[in-house]
């Protein structure tokens, strides 16, 4: 923990609070990144030089990668002793005494997140329904996310961290309407004449 | 009390033109009784049913023509509580046999289902129905209602349901996940129903003609049933003949008969014909002289055409093909269920190339791009619809490759236009009621 | 190119089973990961639905049809043992 020791005093505080909000925005880039591929599916984006599996690839290796600067995020959080925010805190939402309904945001968005990679991971034990099904909640964790970094810190109000949400935002409802506006031929209607369930 | 070795009508017998149904009393008096199974002698009888209709050599009447002592063992050998169920949708529009059975003969039907479920040990019996032929579930249910086996107790649980129409309503996999309260659609097998059907249980289904053929079977014996037909097509069957005939309706002809006989039967020709059309909407077409031509499933398969669900369709010389060949096979791509892309999508190109054949400015490669569509849908989707459009449209390209190299090159021709004769206006449910096959019901008589 | 597997030892027991590429056409949705990623085994038909070679993979290209597998965004593609 030499480090650490090291870091300690103001200079030291400072140095884990810019890496604690840096990896935060880091990691909501990432996860808009990754939230953007998810809506578009990988027909919409994929060329002949970036096919599909490419593209899919991407979407699995910038949430791992999201949630690579999310563990230092949230290891900076817990061992910065300016602010008092425990490992509990982090999972459980809405526990902590540090600003609590923001806080707990974060933590919310973790754990919808978590729930998303390890029914991903599982996916061939877990089965197509259900994985999807849970997949459905990375919808629900990214505007938790987003919610938790205008919320959270002590710069909401500067500058560069809006215009960086606001680029977040914009991109992930641009793919919607993307997404709402342009069908794909698997997606084309169903012919008429499918086998009539009226009663 | 049998019914004469080598003379037909078997399934017909006692359905004079015009009488009425033959109710429970009147059913015994042709065909006799059943002989009890019970608890005891219950795993006997079912290898005694399995073996004999295993030498009797019959095969499902629905259109697979799959043995049905395969089936049996199938659903036998998986061991558990099996359930029955009876196919009586019959969703192709051509065919009537199966309704006509239903309404004017439902105590063979039952006599069938009964015997199945006792050697089975199954608990469970349904009749499923379409909801365009509510009649058919009226008929049947007042005929179970009638039979003592029903009332005592431990017996099955016998109900009439049911089920969304289509041309898929028939569908093995589509009528079982209907009947158990999901969507009608076919399912990707295995499981197949024989392992996993009704209620998650092994299940047999089998189209009511079987049945009804399992009852006389089970009564009469194999020997019996194959002294009519021929050694690859023992037994006879209803065949219902439509199209340029004097009178349309049921038949029931012996395995392997010629087609001739059969249009004589139906009254003979009443207009020339261009060709016949064997199995369907999901069959195929055949200029083949009908004097020459034996109905016998197996013979038939080795040149390419199928008999399915016993239907025999004389398009008359006077319609267009291409027109009447276009029309079906845009509907039958409407009936796709939309589940599986080769089929949603490449029965709906076949049919636009059809239907530029019979429009003002055909590019002329419609016939190459259909055949090669067609061999592009089959076998993959995952009910064999795709399959059906692919052979009905296939061999209509090779039997009418006149017309349709003068479609291609010029487009619509005069008759295009004509109403279709292969594609009936849609009956009412209504006059199914009265009289489900709308016309007499005709036997053949034996060799 | 991957060089191909020695004879023996349980990595290649694993990898000389004989399988089939089974597809389920109902939940299958055009997406063409599959046939990307095990061209030699899967292609695509006029309206991008992929037609699957039924025979058994063999040596190399059981890692390229497991992969194809794992890829498919609905699960529609497995391999089958007999």
């Amino acid at each position: 923990m030499s480090a650490f020791a090291a870091l300690s005093g103001s200079s030291g505080d400072q140095a884990l609070w810019y890496l604690t909000r840096g990896t935060g925005v880091t990691a909501l880039l990432l996860l808009s990144a990754v939230t953007v591929l998810g809506i578009l599916d990988v027909r919409r984006v994929a060329t002949a030089r970036y096919p599909r599996f490419l593209i899919d690839a991407a979407h699995q290796r910038l949430a791992a990668l999201a949630l690579v600067f999310l563990v230092i995020h949230i290891a900076t959080v817990v061992l910065d002793p300016f602010v008092a925010i425990s490992w509990l805190d982090v999972v459980v939402p809405f526990v902590g005494s540090y600003r609590p309904v923001w806080l707990g945001l974060g933590a919310l968005a973790l754990d919808l997140l978590l729930a998303v990679m390890v029914s991903s991971l599982l996916r061939a034990r877990v089965g197509y329904r259900a994985w999807r099904a849970i997949h459905w909640l990375a919808y629900a964790s990214w505007p938790v996310a987003v919610a938790h970094t205008l919320g959270i810190g002590t710069d909401a109000s500067t500058g560069w961290l809006l215009i960086v949400t606001a680029i977040c935002v914009v991109a992930v409802l641009t793919a919607v309407a993307v997404r709402v506006a342009t069908r794909l031929q698997g997606r084309a209607r169903k012919p008429v004449g499918v086998i009539r369930d009226d009663a | 009390m049998t019914l004469d070795a080598a003379e037909l009508p078997r399934l017909l017998a006692g359905l004079a033109a015009g009488a009425k149904p033959l109710d429970l009393d009147a059913h015994r008096a042709i065909f006799g009784d059943t002989l009890p199974i019970t608890r005891r002698t219950l795993s006997r009888a079912r290898e005694q049913l399995i073996a004999e209709i295993g030498r009797a050599g019959l095969t499902g009447k629905g259109g697979g023509s799959f043995p049905t002592a395969r089936k049996l063992r199938a659903v036998a050998d998986r061991g558990g509580t099996p359930a029955v169920v009876v196919t009586a949708t019959e969703g192709e529009p051509l065919s009537r046999k199966d309704r006509l059975l239903a309404t004017r003969a439902p105590h063979l039907v039952l006599d069938g289902a009964l015997t199945v479920a006792a050697a089975l040990g199954a608990r469970r019996i349904v009749l499923a129905h379409d909801r365009l032929h509510l009649g058919v579930g009226g008929r049947l249910r007042a005929a179970a209602a009638s039979r003592p086996e029903l009332a005592v107790r431990g017996a099955p649980d016998l109900t009439v349901q049911a089920v969304p129409d289509g041309y898929l309503s028939g569908q093995e996999t589509a009528l079982v996940a209907a009947l158990n309260g999901r969507r009608a659609v076919p399912a990707f097998t295995p499981p197949y129903p024989f392992e996993r059907g009704l209620g998650r249980v092994p299940t047999f289904v089998s189209n009511i003609e079987t049945y009804a053929q399992i009852a006389l079977i089970a009564r009469y014996g194999a020997a019996w049933y194959r002294a009519v037909g021929t050694e690859q097509a023992p037994g006879s069957r209803l065949v219902t003949v439509g199209g340029a005939v004097a009178s349309p309706g049921v038949v029931e002809v012996p395995g392997g008969v010629r087609a001739a006989e059969v249009l004589v039967a139906a009254g003979g020709l009443s207009e020339p014909v261009a060709a016949l059309l064997l199995g369907g909407y999901g069959g195929t077409w055949t200029r083949v002289d009908p004097a020459a031509l034996e109905l016998d499933e197996v013979r038939l398969r080795a040149t390419g055409l199928t008999l399915g669900p016993g239907l025999v369709f004389a398009l008359p010389a006077s319609a267009c093909p291409v027109a009447e060949v276009a029309a079906v096979v845009r509907f039958m791509a409407g009936e796709s269920a939309g589940q599986c892309g080769p089929c949603r999508f490449g029965l709906e190109a076949i049919a636009g190339a059809l239907q530029d054949l019979c429009a003002d400015d055909p590019r002329g490669d419609e016939p190459q791009q259909i055949r090669r569509w067609a061999t592009m849908v089959s076998g993959r989707g995952a009910c064999a619809h795709p399959d059906g459009v692919a052979r009905f449209a296939a061999s209509a390209l090779t039997v009418f490759a006149g017309e349709v190299a003068d479609h291609a090159r010029y487009g619509r021709c005069e008759r295009c236009d004509q109403p279709s004769v292969l594609l009936p206006s849609r009956p009412s449910s209504a006059s199914s009621l009265v009289d489900a096959a709308g016309t007499d019901a005709i036997a053949l008589g034996g060799q | 190119m991957p060089a191909a597997r020695p004879e023996g030892g349980r990595a290649s027991g694993r990898a000389r089973k004989p399988a089939r590429l089974v597809l389920d056409p109902t939940v299958c949705d055009a997406h063409g990961l599959c046939a990307e990623l095990a061209p030699e085994l899967i292609t695509l038909d006029d309206w991008g639905y992929p037609i699957v070679d039924g025979r058994p993979v063999e040596g190399e290209l059981l890692e390229h049809a497991r992969r194809a597998v794992a890829a498919c965004p609905v699960m529609a593609l497995r391999l089958r043992t007999p």
